[in-house]
């Protein structure tokens, strides 16, 4: 029996499926230079208008690459920012305004797990006394309490409790980040958010806190939002995915059906340039590759933020910002905003935007050049005459 | 024909801790225009191993031979090395913000290079040559890019240019150290085509250092497996995936999810890799390797020939046929499913 001389929360709720966080149109703006009189501020449009809902025991996956807003998102949840606009609700009470006074208590509901596990970690204390900060903290255990239920926890993530006297320093990587997620079990957390909890450990490494997490979700009854750049990772552990481009959400979808029948183009060029490590299938699949780089969340492009390097881009992308649902008779659940959403099977190579020079990147790739182009410039840029030294 | 030989190379290094010994015993070639792909987890060896054949590891202790064009790049001069590094050998690394100097026009960069090692060409020749190589490696408008500053470029526009760099002087061999880690998956596609693209273009081989068994499959033609200093196994990519031979190997594959499989529950390799500082005799990956017999612990198994392909090598003393091995393997795997199975009476 659990009771409350327990580190770890007791089983699952019976009501699993059930909305824990609400998310509404949330928005994040950070201001860009210094504030000069009677000139107006740019922003940084790091989130917005980012919409979505997350179930009791579900682990929903954020993916995305870098600058697309998903970590912004993360701490916005956690309210480690304060939001610019939209509506957050968390196991039914409205936290979006709330003040960070009144959020305390709920800090023990909500906890995170983040990437780095050295810089989370206070180099000059203890492990034990790290873990038990949440004790210390909430002041609801001390002593010979705080150590008894801080080494249960240590027991419970995989480490070995008598190493409650260690630094940091003293533990690899994967046990720091076992360290991590122990402190973040402390409370019976009613989610977790993991912002890219496995992406500075080694294969080996990732595999095993891949495993204690399902573990610990299936004992507690967690629920998780993971957050990650590996797409592979982000599939096996997700129940649904949601894929950000540039501040908004260009996708979401059960797991399995988001990586088969991807619908945003975006999806579907960012699945192809995933590395797959089966030597057969990378050879037979084609490989979309976007062509420049992220436009600047500054300044985001108009309609559809995708349409500079969108494949299917015609002129309703650039005029009008698609709205986030389901597309070519999908259910409910798989949501996507596109105005040329694609067909299950499609090919995007053989796609041409239909849209003004202008709207598009389409500066030279140089690898994407013609190749009877190629052999002159490599006579121009020296062959191998002139260079023997 | 063989462009780079690295004979029973040791490199350590003199710590406050104690000598760390990071590679230790590692012999691999490289033929011209080939690419030989590297992986391994942090602290294998993988990246000391190919800084010491460049002169870039000060301050260790070096032993073997290394090959390149007929010359032992082991023992050459400093004044040797400068004329070959750049030069034969292009290398690009990780980081290409910290690679590049913040203070100097990204231009300005290569045009250095350029005339360090060829005197005879004029400022005006090795701009234009840059602008070419810009565009080359696919930087939009690289007439007006040249003269940005390296803040100026975005992360995998840093590393174009890096590549740009590392082969304006038409090297024979392409050093890439985790050339893609710090990028995005639709980057690194971006930043691995080029690198395809100018081998293609150049002819080079190129040696990929990566963690990534996903790069790996993507691009390399022979495919070398570190663990712990040492060379687990040696094969071609295909061969790597689908008939591997060490146990290693196996653990780093089965560590992966699979791609669009069943959600199976990953299998990762128990334990931690070993320290290097006193590393003990015996195969290093004998402690977390399900096979282990006693042998494993006292001798080091010798880089051997394995299973049917040439040239596929493996550092294991399991059998290296493949039958008796896949035996062993049935045997292991059976007694490991009765043990996840359920509580154990034993």
């Amino acid at each position: 029996m659990t009771s409350e001389t327990s580190a770890l929360p007791g089983t699952a709720p019976a009501e699993a499926g059930d909305v824990l966080l609400q998310v509404d149109n949330l928005v994040k703006y950070f201001p860009v230079g210094t504030s000069r009189p009677f000139q107006k501020r740019d922003y940084v449009h790091a989130v917005d208008g980012v919409s979505l809902t997350v179930r009791r025991g579900q682990t929903f996956g954020v993916v995305g690459e870098t600058g697309c807003g998903k970590s912004t998102l993360a701490r916005c949840i956690a309210r480690l920012y304060d939001i610019t606009s939209g509506r957050i609700t968390f196991d039914g009470r409205d936290i979006s305004q709330i003040s960070q006074r009144r959020m305390r208590p709920l800090r023990r509901e909500i906890q995170m797990i983040f990437q780095d596990p050295i810089g989370s970690l206070n180099p000059r204390r203890r492990v034990g006394s790290i873990i038990g900060d949440p004790y210390a903290i909430h002041d609801l255990a001390s002593g010979a309490e705080r150590k008894r239920l801080v080494q249960e926890l240590m027991e419970r993530v995989g480490l070995n409790p008598e190493h409650y006297n260690r630094f940091p320093a003293e533990f690899s990587g994967g046990q720091r980040q076992r360290i991590g997620v122990a402190r973040a079990l402390a409370f019976q957390p009613k989610l977790i958010i993991c912002d890219e909890p496995v992406s500075a450990l080694d294969v080996s490494i990732q595999a095993q806190v891949i495993n204690l997490l399902a573990d610990l979700q299936a004992e507690f009854g967690l629920t998780y939002i993971f957050i990650a750049h590996d797409l592979s990772v982000v599939r096996y552990v997700s129940t649904s995915v949601a894929v950000m481009y540039l501040g908004k959400i260009t996708e979401i979808a059960p797991a399995d059906e988001l990586f088969t029948r991807p619908r945003h183009p975006y999806t579907g060029a960012l699945l192809s340039a995933v590395p797959i490590p089966d030597p057969d299938l990378s050879d037979r699949r084609e490989q979309i590759i976007l062509v420049g780089d992220v436009p600047s969340p500054i300044a985001p492009p108009s309609g559809c933020r995708f349409h500079p390097r969108c494949p299917k881009a015609v002129p309703v992308c650039v005029a009008e910002d698609p709205p986030l649902e389901p597309r070519l008779g999908d259910g409910p659940e798989h949501l996507a905003a596109c105005h040329r959403p694609m067909e299950a099977g499609e090919n995007l190579a053989e796609f041409r935007p239909a849209i003004d020079e202008a709207e598009r990147i389409v500066e030279a790739d140089g690898s994407l050049l013609p190749d009877e182009a190629l052999p002159g410039v490599t006579g121009a840029v020296g062959g191998q005459e002139g260079r023997t030294s | 024909m063989t462009l780079l030989e690295v004979e029973d190379l040791h490199v350590s290094f003199n710590t406050a801790d104690g000598i760390v010994q990071a590679v230790r015993g590692v012999s691999y070639q490289i033929d011209a225009g080939q690419t030989l792909g590297i992986v391994g987890e942090s602290g294998s060896g993988k990246s000391v191993s190919t800084q010491t054949i460049t002169g870039l590891t000060r301050g260790a202790k070096i032993s073997g031979r290394a090959l390149f064009e007929g010359q032992d790049l082991l023992t050459a001069s400093p004044d040797q090395m400068r004329g070959i590094r750049g030069a034969k050998i292009g290398m690009i690394f990780q980081d290409p913000l910290s690679s590049l100097h913040p203070y100097y026009r990204v231009g300005w960069q290569i045009i250095e290079m350029i005339r360090l090692h060829d005197h005879e060409m004029s400022k005006v020749q090795a701009k234009q040559r840059a602008v070419e190589l810009l565009g080359l490696v696919g930087i939009p408008q690289p007439e007006r890019r040249v003269d940005d500053y390296p803040h100026q470029f975005s992360g995998g526009m840093r590393q174009r240019a890096m590549i740009a760099m590392a082969m304006a002087l038409n090297p024979a061999l392409l050093i890439a150290d985790e050339p893609t880690t710090a990028l995005d998956v639709t980057v690194q596609a971006q930043v691995l085509r080029v690198i395809r693209r100018m081998q293609e273009l150049f002819g080079t081989a190129v040696i990929l250092i990566t963690h990534d068994l996903g790069v790996i499959a993507e691009v390399a033609d022979e495919v070398l497996v570190m663990y712990g200093g040492k060379v687990m196994e040696r094969a071609n990519r295909r061969t790597l995936f689908f008939a591997s031979h060490h146990p290693y190997t196996e653990g780093l594959l089965q560590s992966m999810p699979a791609y669009g499989g069943e959600r199976e529950r990953l299998r990762p390799i128990a334990g931690q890799p070993p320290s290097l500082l006193a590393p003990p005799p015996g195969c290093p990956f004998a402690p977390r390797c399900v096979y282990v017999m006693d042998r494993c612990r006292q001798e080091d198994p010798p880089l051997d020939p394995a299973g049917e392909e040439p040239g596929h090598l493996s550092a294991c003393w399991l059998p290296h046929n493949a039958a008796d091995r896949d035996a062993i393997r049935r045997r292991v795997a059976h007694v490991e499913l009765a043990r996840s199975a359920g509580p154990t009476e034993a």
